[in-house]
């Protein structure tokens, strides 16, 4: 039986295109401070740290944990990396939330960054295969074709996918710490945003950003003294797949099928839509939240575009979708799955400000990474799991 | 301050040895003599190309027997990019596709040319055409693009689930 774990700390940069005026370990701290704070702690109550981002490549600096030891103050503490590509802040929270509910440490700090303005991510995630045809084009060039799938499949009509995207827009503008805050977007005008890789539009298509999240994840009897708020973990699930092999379904892959299974069951929840009061879903694209509402087990398959279109995703639906504005509005890529799961944290806690909904009891917070091919999930609670 | 030195560039590169493994090595074989040659998965029968580490994922075994697989294949699905980027190598507009050649069960990326972007469709049935024999490498870029046959489409079912 695990020992039961919470989170007692939230802090975020201001995501933004270019941190011109930090350092990677300046932009990491930010968040580490902002958190410290909220959890009422200073770095020395700290026992343990677990980073994680995505590949080295999107800035060039190998193993930036050894980097970033002195600027966490971890000299003489356990520090873990973790890697798992785009879902990398949800494993890296998960990795965290094991080293308190292991019963080994009381008090672990956990961030997610990315500084997508020291690199070209469009580059490192373009670089040819050894004996393949380089036709690749960043993540839009492969996850475009997969979004085609759905559509074909689904029968979804064609706007479906700007529906989400002015929809997470508008809720960014109730985000002050989102990248994007443009709040005029219609749907008539997002259907006129150009076609970057067709059948993907611009609109529909994730920013790239600098940025970062820490979260403090504490053991019951120190988050029982803590008198801030704080969400319990209810559970936790990973799953991982190969990105090519015979007989694959890509758009809902069986990795993330059975990481949702496994999480309900593991969180004693049978109706997903009617436990769950606030979700944090990994949406770079616009199209993949009705795909993730089908693979997740929100909707039936073939009828996420359904939800999406009566509203059900809306802040105000019955199922609030990416309140915070979602990775479509700001893409921190290493700390995206860590700002999916603490704003899914942050709903539980009540401390989400404009983007609150009311009364959440149990949220959720995802991320996927690689080519639809490594899941992290959670969900928290208000009460003790 | 106005004359902090905030930011530098430093540019760095480096060349790496691909060891490719001797159970691709028929494979790439194959490519150099203008066949694609797949592995049949012992357990699961299905046909991997390529097979490029030589294992099954599904069944975790090792791909047995080679099987040459038809120069013809259905686009199952694609992308138009319309994206400049850092080290692209093809002109934009382009047709990304995922090609399912026949008698494989998986399919692979390439280009697709001689046919307007907008007349791409999911199901369209395309085949290779190389380069001069004598620039051919151990690499799927010796075919330069795939280009329609003219056939009729295929059926969806008969592809929807390789997506
Ligand atoms: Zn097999």
């Amino acid at each position: 039986m695990a020992e039961r774990c919470a989170v007692i700390g939230v802090g975020q940069t201001h995501h933004t295109s270019c941190r011109a005026d930090v350092s990677i370990a300046g932009l990491v701290r930010e968040a580490v401070d902002r958190a410290l704070v909220s959890a009422h702690m200073t770095m020395a109550d700290i026992d343990a740290i677990v980073i994680g981002k995505a590949p080295d490549m999107l800035e060039g600096v190998m193993m930036p944990e050894l980097w970033l030891v002195d600027a966490l103050a971890a000299a003489g503490k356990p520090v873990f990396r973790v890697h798992t590509a785009g879902s990398v802040g949800g494993s890296t929270a998960i990795v965290a939330a094991q080293h308190v509910m292991s019963g080994v440490h009381k008090r672990v700090l956990t961030v997610g960054f990315e500084k997508q303005s020291d690199g070209n991510a469009m580059w490192a995630l373009s670089v040819p295969m050894p004996f393949g045809m380089p036709v690749h084009a960043g993540a839009g060039g492969y996850f475009s074709p997969i979004i085609r799938s759905y559509i074909k499949r689904s029968g979804a009509p064609a706007h479906i996918g700007c529906m989400v995207a002015v929809k997470d827009r508008t809720n960014a503008c109730k985000n002050p710490y989102a990248h994007l805050h443009e709040p005029d977007w219609t749907l008539e005008k997002a259907m006129a945003s150009p076609m970057l890789w067709d059948p993907v539009r611009m609109v529909e298509t994730c920013p790239s950003s600098d940025g970062a999240m820490a979260l403090v994840l504490a053991s019951e009897d120190v988050a029982d003294a803590h008198t801030g708020p704080k969400a319990w973990v209810h559970a936790t699930a990973m799953r991982s797949e190969p990105t090519a092999f015979a007989g694959r379904n890509q758009v809902s892959p069986k990795a993330s099928e059975d990481c949702a299974a496994d999480l309900w069951r593991k969180a004693g929840i049978t109706s997903p839509i009617d436990e769950i009061d606030a979700v944090e879903m990994y949406v770079p694209f616009a199209w993949f939240e009705p795909m993730w509402l089908e693979s997740l087990g929100f909707a039936p398959k073939d009828q996420g575009w359904r939800y999406v279109e009566d509203g059900v995703t809306e802040m105000t639906g019955r199922l609030p979708v990416n309140c915070s504005g979602g990775v479509l509005s700001s893409n921190p890529i290493g700390a995206s799955g860590m700002l999916r799961f603490g704003e899914a944290a942050m709903q539980v806690m009540g401390i989400a400000g404009e983007h609150q909904v009311d009364s959440v009891r149990k949220a959720f917070g995802h991320a996927y990474g690689g080519g639809s091919q490594f899941f992290a999930m959670w969900v928290v609670g208000a009460n003790k799991p | 301050m106005s004359d902090d030195v905030l930011r530098i560039r430093t540019p760095i590169g480096i060349k790496y040895q691909y060891s490719a493994g001797p159970r691709v090595s028929s494979h790439l074989h194959g490519l150099m003599d203008g066949r694609f040659v797949g592995k049949r998965c012992p357990t699961c029968h299905l046909v991997y190309m390529p097979p490029r580490n030589g294992t099954c994922a599904k069944c975790g075994c090792l791909l047995g027997e080679d099987v040459e697989v038809g120069q013809r294949g259905t686009i199952t699905t694609f992308c138009i990019v319309n994206v400049p980027f850092l080290g692209q190598t093809i002109k934009i507009p382009y047709v990304a596709a995922t090609i399912l050649l026949d008698g494989a069960d998986m399919g692979m990326s390439h280009l697709i040319q001689e046919v307007e972007a907008a007349d791409v469709r999911m199901g369209m049935r395309v085949e290779p055409v190389w380069r001069p024999r004598d620039e051919w490498q151990p690499s799927m870029e010796n075919v330069l693009y795939f280009r329609p046959t003219g056939e009729p489409d295929a059926a969806f079912e008969s592809y929807a689930g390789q997506l």
